[in-house]
């Protein structure tokens, strides 16, 4: 309750969640505002901002931008939240195991995630889209699947930070089992942190998303953001709002993504914040 | 200087004046033709490939006989004259003198009757849909060809353009498995160009064939074809002047407009007429839903080609009204017409027991994207809106150039776009599509679809034998009627692909076949 209220007074973190909100709501409201589909072709193909009732203009094919970018926050959202679960799933289970239990164990899985952590990020995602036919599900995976080093790493420290202390030797004392320490004691106390680096993940996650779309990797019966820019990219000096509009909506989505995170973190860890200013 | 240089100097450009002046009456020789290939073909030899970049690439590499004018009338190619005996049924071409192939080795009959009865009709779909109506082809002498047919062929004297009947080297592939020859990397041709190198997603840089046979031709030094996978570069580099001609779909319909009002640019769409590019919506017809008549016809109820022709094509195309291009011999637009009408395409799905589920779902299709252009992509995006307007889910599938030619050859796709060419007559170019002769696994524009109606077998059939114009056009009336009832494939349209290139250049477009010529009478003035 006194996070919240601290959040409530941090300035930028509510700008950043009031942001977030309004994008939520207009993926929400997305089929009742534009009932039409994003795809159907509703005017004279390029269609300037403003006319023919389009507000952000028709694209090549006289579909509404307007309709597109907000059917695409709803691709977004799912996308980034979908995919930043998937990666603090893996990410945590990994680091738990790793920080609880130390040496061999350890040893191994940290080396596992080096080596995700040295290949770059978007040519592993480009290479997974690829092999397995884009699709929602296996973008998701994709990008899971190539988010979650950061995200063990913390966990782990964490874990490491936490496993001597004195609470879970107590835990260990009255004779509790190793699943119920871990889930019931220590990851209570480490999920702060994990809550602002999962936040973030989110926004590159949507970045990532957009990045494989733009390249044409993303599933071709999904509007998202990144193929409209992609799609608008060519004919940018016929109809710049194509790519325009869909690109400040990922600019503003991912900046007041960044924005929460961080107001997140500086409530959930005043000291390091306090620190930092 | 001193004034004796200076007179020396004065004279020498007084000399050179009158020298420029004849010299740009004729064709010069020299200079680099820089152009696009899009995609990157998979190979260059013409005779194993006949992707549209292939032809456009492997046409300067590889010649045949003949060529042929914008009326589609023969001239001479490689060979000088030919003769057709009253009866139609022997065929002598005489070749012109010195030939000789890249690699230096002359090129004669023996290497023409080879191409023709050996390699093309094993590894070329419709070369060997015409080369199996030879009884026999013989070589008397080395400049001399003939061929004698089983039956008369109305059509064969258009069997001889580069993309039809490419003549390969006989020492190079007799007894060897000829897709799998390791010259195959080499091209060897007689064209007016060679090959000097293939900088796998760079560059195809074709040079000057010294040994050609025409006199002082070919004029260019070399060719230069440029992968630029990425549509807006394409317009860039043309516009910029890094490439001289775009050709096919280099540029995207949008952009056509933008370079008419370019003053040094030169924008046709002559120079298809050959091929008068058909395009269509292939469904199997060996797989349900796309098995039933009906269904086919509520597809072409459901497309609004008029909207697809001015949207994703801008224009430049024209509706189709059946199998047979408005631009080929014996063209009958008095066929069934089947207008823009969701109701009646509900209707024909009703009727045939395709009923909407709870969800107003019909049925779900997976469509294959052909990966030739964003052109394609936006069409697909097209087909997805109309067929979701009653109830079918389209459900795009993207793949690469190798992926669609395999997927579609062996006959693994519900639905994809396919685009063939006429080539001048419909015994060329359009029956290969609708005979069930033609089903042939991994034949990339064969009967794919796998329609197959013994009627329509035995109209093409009798047409292409019958010498008579008037009796074959009552023939393909017949037959046009007939496939326009089945929709074996849904026709869309008849595209305008243009030709850009810079007024510098000159013969660019100088037969039907257009880009795909081996541009041996190219200059650069």
């Amino acid at each position: 309750m006194d996070a919240a209220r601290a959040f409530l007074r941090h300035p930028s973190g509510m700008v950043g969640l009031v942001v977030l909100l309004v994008v939520v709501v207009i993926a929400l409201i997305a089929p009742i505002v534009f009932p039409v589909s994003p795809w159907e072709m509703v005017s004279a193909p390029f269609t300037p901002p403003g006319e023919d009732g389009l507000l952000l203009g028709g694209d090549t094919l006289g579909r509404d931008v307007a309709a597109g970018v907000a059917y695409g926050a709803r691709v977004s959202l799912v996308i980034g939240i979908a995919s930043a679960m998937a990666a603090m799933v893996i990410g945590v289970t990994i680091g738990a195991i790793s920080g609880y239990f130390g040496g061999k164990v350890d040893l191994v899985l940290m080396r596992v995630t080096e080596l995700f952590q040295t290949i770059p990020a978007f040519v592993l995602a480009i290479l997974l889209v690829a092999t397995f036919n884009p699709s929602l599900l296996t973008i998701i995976l994709t990008i899971g699947a190539v988010s979650w080093p950061p995200l063990a790493r913390l966990t782990r420290a964490e874990f490491l930070r936490l496993r001597n202390r004195e609470f879970v030797e107590a835990a260990l004392c009255q004779g509790e089992g190793t699943l119920q320490i871990v889930l019931g004691h220590i990851l209570p106390n480490a999920i702060s942190p994990i809550l602002v680096v999962t936040s973030l993940t989110v926004a590159t996650a949507i970045l990532l998303e957009s990045a494989l779309s733009f390249m044409g990797l993303g599933d071709p019966n999904l509007m998202s953001w990144g193929f409209m820019i992609g799609a608008g990219r060519t004919v940018i000096r016929n109809a710049w709002w194509m790519s325009v509009f869909p690109g400040l909506a990922i600019l503003i989505t991912v900046l007041a993504i960044n924005l929460f995170g961080e107001g997140l973190s500086d409530v959930l860890n005043p000291r390091v914040s306090r620190r930092r200013s | 200087m001193n004034r004796r240089e200076f007179t020396q100097a004065m004279l020498a450009a007084g000399a050179a004046i009158p020298f420029g002046i004849t010299r740009a009456a004729g064709q010069t020789r020299g200079g680099t033709l820089n152009t696009i290939i899009q995609p990157e073909p998979p190979l260059l030899v013409t005779a194993f490939n006949q992707q549209q970049p292939t032809l456009t690439l492997g046409g300067k590499i590889y010649e045949s006989l003949l060529k042929y004018g914008a009326d589609l009338k023969p001239m001479p190619g490689m060979a000088q004259s030919w003769e057709i005996s009253p009866d139609g049924l022997t065929y002598t071409f005489k070749l012109f003198p010195n030939i000789t192939f890249h690699d230096g080795k002359p090129m004669t009959s023996e290497d023409v009757v080879f191409s023709c009865m050996k390699v093309l009709t094993e590894t070329h779909p419709r070369a060997r849909q015409n080369f199996a109506r030879v009884a026999s082809a013989e070589a008397p002498d080395p400049l001399t060809v003939v061929f004698k047919l089983k039956q008369p062929f109305a059509p064969f004297l258009g069997c001889f353009d580069c993309t039809s009947a490419p003549i390969v080297p006989k020492h190079v592939y007799e007894g060897t498995d000829y897709r799998k020859n390791p010259l195959n990397d080499k091209a060897i041709g007689t064209g007016p160009f060679k090959l000097k190198e293939w900088v796998r997603g760079s560059h195809v840089h074709l040079v000057r064939h010294e040994g050609y046979y025409l006199k002082d031709q070919p004029y260019l030094d070399e060719i230069i074809y440029r992968i630029i996978p990425d549509s807006a570069s394409r317009a860039l580099a043309l516009e910029n002047g890094t490439v001289q001609l775009a050709q096919w779909t280099d540029v995207e319909f949008f952009d056509v407009q933008r370079f008419k009002a370019q003053k040094n640019l030169e924008v046709t769409t002559k120079g298809y007429e050959y091929f008068a590019p058909h395009q269509w919506l292939e469904m199997n017809n060996r797989i349900a839903p796309m098995n039933d008549k009906r269904f086919r016809q509520a597809v072409m109820h459901l497309i609004d080609r008029d909207a697809l022709a001015k949207r994703v094509y801008f224009g430049s195309a024209k509706v189709a009204t059946g199998p047979i291009s408005s631009k080929t011999k014996f063209y009958d637009g008095k066929v069934k017409r089947y207008d823009y009408s969701i109701d009646k395409a509900k209707a024909l799905l009703d009727e045939m027991g395709l009923k909407p589920d709870t969800n107003g779902k019909r049925a779900e299709i997976k469509y294959i994207v052909p990966p030739y252009g964003e052109s394609y992509q936006r069409a697909g995006e097209f087909f997805r809106q109309s067929f979701a307007r009653v109830g079918i889910d389209l459900v795009l599938v993207g793949t690469d150039m190798a992926g669609w030619a395999e997927k579609v050859g062996n006959w693994d796709y519900e639905m994809t776009q396919n685009l063939l060419y006429q080539l001048g007559d419909p015994a060329l170019g359009v029956s290969r599509t609708y005979v069930s002769s033609n089903i042939k696994k991994g034949i990339l524009f064969s009967n794919t679809e796998g329609y197959s109606n013994p009627e329509v077998d035995r109209l093409f059939d009798e047409a292409a034998v019958t010498l008579d114009e008037a009796k074959r056009l009552e023939l393909y009336s017949k037959v046009q009627q007939i496939l326009v009832e089945d929709v074996p494939v849904a026709w869309t349209l008849e595209l305008e692909y243009p030709i850009i290139y810079d007024k510098a250049f000159k013969n660019i477009v100088s037969t039907g076949i257009g880009s795909h010529e081996t541009f041996g009478s190219v200059y650069k003035s």
